[in-house]
């Protein structure tokens, strides 16, 4: 709650509609305390008196009645009713519409046909077959008001419903023996709540606006009862002789309306999930840059280098140090492997490496990448946008995420190559023809008409492949690609992955959590820990002797078939939490062989062997010096 | 032996394109009419890749979806009508992402208690008593009852999701992936805690991954299903060492291994039949290099083996002892 407030709070104009909404409902509320004259009584003599004169500061209306008592006996009656409409409408729509969505099938046809022809008529004319059928008068504009406005409600917490009655808990519900009515209101209600509370915030001006139509046009409130439909309406004769008596109500709508849609517009930011993770905040094209300290200088032929690169996620007043200084190299033809547990950094680094993180709240604060000499951290957009997808490419784990749903997969495989080539169409369909038979996708020429959701995931990725192959990139980052897909596929497609690296000449950065898919097809492999690099080495040397007890147990932990029922290695405890790193070695803590001297200072990555490296005090393997 | 659980000609078909009036337009088999029977105390591992049909079958398992044929029986006794609730006490079920499981609004108290006070009418104070006994015997500390599950890792998440099945006091598991949304160090933390608690309640597991070195881990006897088939079955010693249908060999090859060459153990251009558009015959015959003309015109059916194995494939993979 003190969140949600601090974010609407956040929003200077939400602030103010707050402000002016909460003085108007105190005045509303405080009006029948407050000194007035009787809205009611006519006094014909004194009638169409000025605003600020003697007895009446807003003048008085076509009948001698006082403008402000009107005006504030009338504000609480519009206020009154545009609220219970809402209440009304929310309570009956959210309940229409949760039935719906959780009983789904012939339930949800028949609700969702009648609330479909509900909406074909024009709002006000439905409203006004109520008004007709029940007769005028307040009571009736009401319930016009809130039925024209339950289909609003019903269809938008019907699609809600539905996602949330295919989730797992409200089938874990159903198995704990709870019965559909109670799983409605003890499981989905509590997730629908603030959808709910989103429409109403963002419907009650309209609803205040549609009571003061019917009342305007003489169908809700009777006289001599004042609210502000009728007295714009009674205004109505008058608008040119004395237009006071038309502003005042006029303004107060406006004030009404602006000030509850500010409102409601701060409060659905706020409470929003989607929007709250920041996805209102559009991330810059590029990761942002603030290195402190020295940049490292690049130092050899290097193809790719990184340099003590270092990324933060600063949000609100913590920050993540998600990588901590990673060095990495890869150079043509080879396939460095990146491996690490979930939350290691790996996907982080990868993706700093074209400043692809999202800013905010991913900050590059140290280090730099160097490709072929140039540092590509802090270069210009227009520099690292003519790189991307051009000379360094990227595969990702899910294709059905990456690919556009609504193109098929040939237009995105030529708008992949126009982007940095001047291909004509033609010229760059025989491309992407020719890019999809490369990765074996057999009947290129059909499949390349085909939708992302008519492939099977194995292909997908084939797609996700050839779209990085595009331009002929030097090198290419996979981001656990094979994760998401069956072994058998998985196993068709690394081969894929090694042949095009042989045949022309690709570096590969390979990202996985699997030692399997790291021995089978990296030249190195350096494992994360906690944002950082424990140990890197030419694959065969660390997978037979690994040197940091971290890679040894994690390797240990690897189910491996052919060895018969078990008990399985597992390490205890959890990884650290990045924003609260402890000094030391962060692996420490779940180390059999932490001693002091591991929880001290900054334990630095040195030479172990011919060719490798190790952050560890302690290595499991005696270096070999000769090798 | 006691059958625990067993399974006789269970189906499933899905109308697939749903019209308002008359037959959907296709109908995908998503689970042939399978048999199956568990014995009592005993992991049986279920094996497939995406799309087997394996949490279909889970699903009809624990009575959250109605079978389209066939019958479950529990210790003897049938359960024929998909009720949650009647399903509830006998066997429970494991989800694979342990987060979603959790209703994200509800304390970690309030989702143990549902199947005490649902399923057995416990008064409050046994509800207490008996939730404090279920978190010790999987080792989580009591003071997280009350909180939220976003505040949990996968794997805390995982043994409250295993806690709160094991509540409902069912003799039977189904863990539907139990462990695939974990990262391999807490995977096994676990699978250890699992085959603990067996020992302790003397629970009975079906033990659903495409996992097959955690499958072969835990398991006593394995059943591989393919296109919504149980193509072989046995113990699992024997039935990874020694496949016999071509597609069991096909998977066990395809899981990288520290210390095998990268090949691809088939065409690369091989594809996963069309449900929608099944193929006649044996649903493997395109990837199988043992095809042969009869697997095209007739499906092979589930036939006995050896003693405990059975293998549905017309030219099985015989090997010299």
């Amino acid at each position: 709650m003190k969140n949600f407030l601090m974010l609407l709070a956040r929003n200077r104009l939400a602030l103010g509609g707050l402000v002016v909404m909460g003085l108007v409902v105190l005045l509303a509320l405080v009006t029948p305390l407050l000194p007035l004259a009787d809205p009611d009584v006519t006094d014909t003599a004194n009638r169409f008196k000025r605003p600020f004169s003697e007895g009446a500061l807003l003048g008085t209306d076509h009948l001698g009645r006082d403008l402000l008592s009107r005006l504030l006996w009338g504000t609480r009656l519009s206020l009154a009713v545009g609220f219970a409409a809402a209440i009304i409408a929310a309570t009956l729509g959210a309940a229409i519409g949760i039935i719906a969505g959780y009983y789904g099938g012939r339930t949800d046809n028949i609700i969702m046909r009648g609330v479909d022809m509900l909406m074909a008529f024009p709002y006000i004319l439905l409203a006004l077959a109520i008004v007709a059928a029940l007769g005028p008068g307040l009571m009736n504009a009401l319930i016009a008001v809130a039925a024209v406005n339950i289909p609003f409600f019903a269809r938008n917490i019907r699609g809600i419903t539905v996602g949330i009655a295919h989730k797992e808990f409200v089938d874990a519900a159903r198995l704990s023996g709870m019965t559909d009515a109670r799983i409605i209101l003890t499981e989905v209600l509590p997730n629908v709540i603030p959808v709910i509370v989103i429409a109403m915030s963002t419907t009650i001006g309209w609803m205040i606006l549609e009571t003061a139509g019917l009342s305007f046009l003489g169908l809700g409130s009777q006289p001599p009862q004042a609210d502000l439909g009728s007295m714009l309406g009674e205004a109505r004769s008058a608008l040119i002789t004395n237009p006071h008596t038309s502003i005042v109500p006029g303004a107060m709508i406006l004030i009404i309306v602006m000030a509850i849609n500010l409102l409601g517009d701060g409060v659905r930011d706020a409470l929003d999930p989607r929007l709250k993770s920041g996805a209102l905040s559009r991330p810059m094209p590029a990761t942002m840059v603030q290195r402190a300290g020295p940049v490292p200088t690049s130092e050899g032929d290097t193809l790719l280098a990184l340099r003590g690169l270092k990324t933060q996620f600063h949000v609100e007043d913590r920050v993540y140090k998600a990588v901590g200084g990673v060095d990495l190299q890869v150079n043509p033809g080879e396939c460095l492997g990146v491996i690490g547990e979930s939350g290691s950094g790996k996907s982080v680094t990868a993706l700093s490496i074209m400043g692809l993180v999202a800013s905010p709240p991913g900050v590059i604060t140290g280090g730099a990448v160097h490709y072929k000499g140039e540092d590509l951290i802090g270069a210009p957009y227009e520099k690292l946008r003519s790189l991307r997808g051009d000379r360094i490419a990227y595969i990702f784990q899910d294709p059905l995420a990456t690919l556009h749903p609504l193109y098929t997969v040939g237009d995105q495989l030529i708008e992949a190559v126009r982007a940095h080539h001047l291909f004509d169409r033609k010229k760059a369909r025989a491309h992407a023809i020719e890019l999809l038979t490369s990765v074996r996708i057999p009947n290129a020429e059909q499949r390349v008409d085909s939708y992302p959701h008519e492939m099977s995931g194995g292909m997908r990725q084939r797609v996700g492949i050839a779209m990085a192959l595009a331009n002929d990139p030097e090198v290419i980052i996979a981001d656990e690609p094979t994760t998401a897909l069956d072994v058998t596929v998985q196993a068709q497609i690394l081969s894929l992955l090694d042949d095009l690296r042989r045949e022309r000449g690709l570096a590969i950065i390979f990202i996985t959590h699997d030692f399997g898919v790291v021995a089978q097809l990296c030249d190195r492999v350096a494992v994360m820990y906690a944002g950082r690099i424990v140990e890197e080495g030419p694959t065969k040397t660390i997978l037979d002797a690994p040197a940091h007890p971290y890679t040894a147990r994690l390797m240990a932990c690897v189910p491996e078939l052919g060895q018969g029922r078990r008990e399985l290695a597992a390490i205890p405890g959890l990884p650290p939490v990045v924003d609260r790193l402890p000094e030391g070695c962060a692996f420490a803590d779940r180390c059999h062989k932490a001693g002091d001297t591991c929880r001290q200072g900054n334990i630095e990555l040195v030479r172990h062997g011919a060719e490798s490296l190790v952050r560890c005090v302690a290595p499991e393997t005696p270096p070999q010096e000769a090798c | 032996m006691i059958t625990a659980l067993k399974l006789t000609e269970l189906s499933k078909v899905f109308p697939v394109g749903k019209r308002m009036f008359g037959p959907p337009r296709a109908l995908v088999r998503a689970v042939q009419p399978l048999s199956l029977t568990v014995e009592e105390g005993e992991t049986l591992g279920i094996v497939g890749e995406s799309g087997c049909g394996k949490s279909t079958l889970a699903r009809m398992l624990v009575g959250l979806l109605p079978p389209s044929t066939g019958t479950i029986e529990i210790n003897g006794e049938p359960l024929d009508n998909a009720d949650p609730a009647l399903f509830g006490r006998k066997i429970q079920y494991v989800f694979q992402d342990p987060i979603s499981s959790l209703n994200p609004r509800k304390t970690i108290r309030q989702i143990m208690e549902a199947p005490l006070k649902h399923l057995h009418d416990m008064p409050a104070a046994a509800r207490a008593d008996r939730i404090r006994e279920i978190f010790a015997a999987v080792n989580l500390r009591e003071e997280f009852l009350d909180r939220y599950p976003h505040e949990f890792s996968g794997g805390q998440a995982q043994r409250i999701g295993i806690a709160r099945a094991l509540a409902a006091e069912a003799r039977i598991l189904v863990l539907d992936e139990p462990v695939s949304a974990l990262d391999v160090s807490v995977q096994a933390q676990v699978l250890n805690l699992l085959a603990d608690l067996k020992e302790q309640f003397g629970l009975t597991y079906l033990f659903i991954s495409h996992d097959l070195a955690v499958v072969e881990a835990v398991s006593d006897r394995v059943a591989v299903l393919y296109f919504g088939s149980v193509v072989e079955v046995g113990p699992a010693d024997e039935v990874f060492a020694y496949p016999k249908h071509p597609y069991t060999k096909l998977l066990a090859n395809s899981a990288p291994v520290v210390g095998r060459p990268l090949t691809a153990p088939e065409g690369r251009e091989t594809e996963l039949p069309d449900p929608l558009n099944p193929p006649q015959g044996c649903a493997f015959r395109a990837r199988c290099a043992y095809a042969s003309d009869q697997c095209g015109s007739e499906a092979p059916r589930l036939e006995k083996w050896s003693d405990g194995v059975g293998v549905a494939c017309h030219h099985p993979i015989a090997y010299a002892f």
